[in-house]
């Protein structure tokens, strides 16, 4: 009888850490021994996350990676939430990877598709941040994953810094199944201000010729928010805001909400709702969110990942941001995710394309983009145990009096029925179903199902799904507000009318909401040295958006 | 540039409350409009200069329904439009007749 044997990952990642040991003397490993590291513990086939988030970048570890011999490192399967770097691409062009899993390849969107189209490389699937970590716990657990932290000491204690992101999620799937964890840091330092990741989770730091790469990708200039976008925004706050009395959400990261933002401090104020809502965010630390603070409206906000330039104005709030003993902020994108999945009463957020059942995709022809946070924020919690009023409520309109007491989620859209170049954001088919096809994916990329859509807001009005009583009243509701796409011009404007009457669609004018209001004189700030000055100067923007 | 001028039923304004107003301003998806009184008392007059082509028909249907929606007999509009979207149309128009009306 033969014997089982039960630590064959552990036994392999000895035989790693032992062909490593040549140039390696401890954990602290010197960066022009990067590249045979990588050759040495990375094994053909390789399940590999290269810490890849939506902000911070191991991009030194990136960079080396695409360094290794094709003929060692090959076949690796990335699973990662961002492919954000070019170097994440030319690793796929180098023909060292043959399966990817991710959520989020903004910036790469085209190239990605491109290589799909050419068969270069297959996607296993396009997750959502929550749903990618939670494999990594079943069954796409990394063997290998490069991080990226702020700083380690001389142990190999790693500090993040405000940019937590992933990281903890990463690691502990890794270091806990037989994984080997590299980082890359800005600095090795005797004492750390506090220990983010412990240690012995960690097998290699190296110090990164350069600091790690931040996108700053939640920054929205106020100079280029549109008189459209305000008066989206109040209709926002007076039909929906104020109606469901939201105080815990999750706002998307575009123009639209950037609004919205704004307009807490002046017109939210000005209809007596502060204090009554948007007290308990999800939400990174948007600058644009900072008059509102100020104002005293925000009680409480926890983060995704920071922000580049919120650093000293979170760590200044302890109150309203979650901060740690060290006095610098933590975030942490996978606790972030579960709280506005299952804490939040309302998303909104923005969108490329709505098609007629309330389906909605960034995806266009030639861009395999993903996901993200959105569909988790974006989706009624069918697991949520707890009420709320503005929960109720929902739950109330969308599935009338049934025998059990039951929510729902406000999820929203808030878009302009023409983007840039005319294109309707109303369609009768997404460009999803084409990408899909030409893609081979089973599924069209939905970024939130129709199911789950509550409400659309437009600059024409609110379309309130939940209340629409037949596929056809939700169909004409969503055409109501469709503007002059050919969506929206191919309405049946008598059932419009009278989904008008039952409140339904609601016009600006119904909310009585004056249009010659929607100015940007309303906007709490319109630029971003305001921004700067309403913050005390704890607001250290990035040079890009320095325009004094 | 294309031009036309629409010639839009719509109720009449009382004469003596319309002012002169001028709304918006020329710039990249923005427009201007210049709102005055004419003699045509129970129709609503549009010049359009648009340096868009080919959405004739769009603002054809935005004009309609800005002269269904307000009583604007009696007022002649002049656009300057530099390509700006139907919503920001709709908005300029609204603000300036609410501004000429106030």
């Amino acid at each position: 009888m033969t014997t089982k044997c039960w630590d064959t990952r552990a036994r392999n990642r000895a035989e790693r850490l032992a062909r490593a040991a040549s140039f390696t003397a401890g954990r602290i490993v010197s960066s022009e021994h990067i590249v045979a590291l990588l050759e040495a513990v990375i094994e053909p086939g390789d399940r590999v996350c290269i810490e890849g988030n939506n902000q911070k970048q191991a991009d030194f570890l990136a960079r080396s990676l695409v360094k290794t011999d094709p003929a060692r490192v090959r076949e690796l399967h990335l699973v990662q939430s961002v492919l954000a770097l070019p170097e994440h691409i030319d690793l796929i062009e180098r023909g060292q990877v043959s399966l990817i899993d991710f959520s989020f390849s903004g910036p790469q969107a085209n190239r990605l598709a491109r290589l799909v189209e050419s068969g270069k490389i297959t996607i296993g699937a396009i997750h959502t941040y929550l749903e990618l970590f939670a494999r990594y716990f079943v069954d796409l657990t990394p063997r290998v994953a490069l991080i990226a932290a702020q700083a380690a000491d001389r142990d190999g204690n790693l500090y993040t810094g405000p940019n937590t992101e992933d990281t903890p999620a990463i690691v502990e799937a890794t270091a806990f199944k037989g994984g080997i964890v590299i980082a890359q840091v800005n600095e090795i330092v005797d004492k750390l201000p506090r220990v983010d990741i412990p240690a012995d989770w960690v097998n290699f730091v190296i110090q990164a010729p350069t600091p790690h790469y931040i996108e700053p990708l939640f920054t929205r200039d106020p100079a280029l928010i549109t008189e459209i976008q305000v008066l989206m925004g109040m209709i926002a706050i007076k039909g929906l805001y104020a109606e469901y009395g939201i105080t815990r959400l999750n706002h998307g990261i575009g123009f639209d909400t950037a609004a919205i933002e704004l307009l807490l401090p002046t017109y939210a104020a000005d209809l007596g709702l502060k204090g009554k809502i948007c007290t308990h965010w999800a939400l990174n630390p948007h600058p644009t969110l900072i008059p509102a603070i100020e104002a005293g409206f925000v009680e409480s906000v926890h983060s995704f990942g920071s922000e580049v330039g919120m650093e000293r104005y979170t760590a200044a709030r302890p109150d309203i941001f979650f901060v740690g003993q060290d006095g610098s902020m933590r975030s942490n994108r996978a606790f972030c995710q579960a709280a506005g999945h299952y804490a939040c009463d309302l998303f909104i957020g923005s969108t490329l394309q709505i098609d007629l059942q309330g389906n909605s995709s960034t995806a266009t022809k030639g861009r395999i983009a993903g996901f993200g946070g959105a569909p988790n924020m974006g989706a009624d919690a069918r697991g949520r145990r707890h009420a709320s009023p503005a929960w109720l409520r929902a739950g109330r309109e969308g599935r009338g009096n049934i025998a059990m007491p039951r929510g729902q989620k406000l999820v929203v859209q808030i878009v302009e029925t023409f983007r840039e170049h005319m294109q309707p954001t109303f369609v009768e088919r997404l460009d999803a179903w084409d990408l899909a096809a030409t893609a081979n994916m089973e599924l069209p990329p939905v970024m939130i199902y129709g199911e789950d859509l509550t409400h659309i807001i437009t600059e024409e009005g609110i379309a309130n799904l939940l209340m629409c009583t037949t596929p056809q009243e939700r169909e004409q509701a969503i055409r109501g507000v469709a503007g002059y796409t050919p969506v929206g011009m191919a309405r049946d404007l008598r059932m419009v009318a009278n989904l008008r009457d039952r409140g339904i669609i609601r016009r600006p004018e119904d909310l009585g909401i004056r249009k010659r209001d929607a100015t940007r004189d309303l906007l709490a700030a319109r630029s971003i040295k305001d921004l700067v000055h309403i913050s005390g100067g704890l607001y250290d923007p990035p040079k890009q958006f320095r325009n004094w | 540039m294309e031009q036309f001028t629409l010639t839009l039923p719509s109720s009449t304004l009382p004469q003596d409350i319309i002012h002169t107003a001028i709304c918006g301003v020329v710039s990249s998806g923005n427009l201007e409009v210049l709102v005055e009184p004419t003699a045509t008392r129970n129709a609503c007059e549009i010049v359009v200069n648009t340096s868009a082509h080919g959405f004739r028909d769009i603002w054809e249907a935005v004009l309609k329904d800005f002269a269904e929606r307000h009583s604007v007999g009696g007022l002649r509009l002049s656009i300057n439009d530099a390509g700006a979207t139907p919503a920001v149309v709709s908005l300029r128009l609204d603000q300036a007749f609410e501004t000429c009306a106030a």
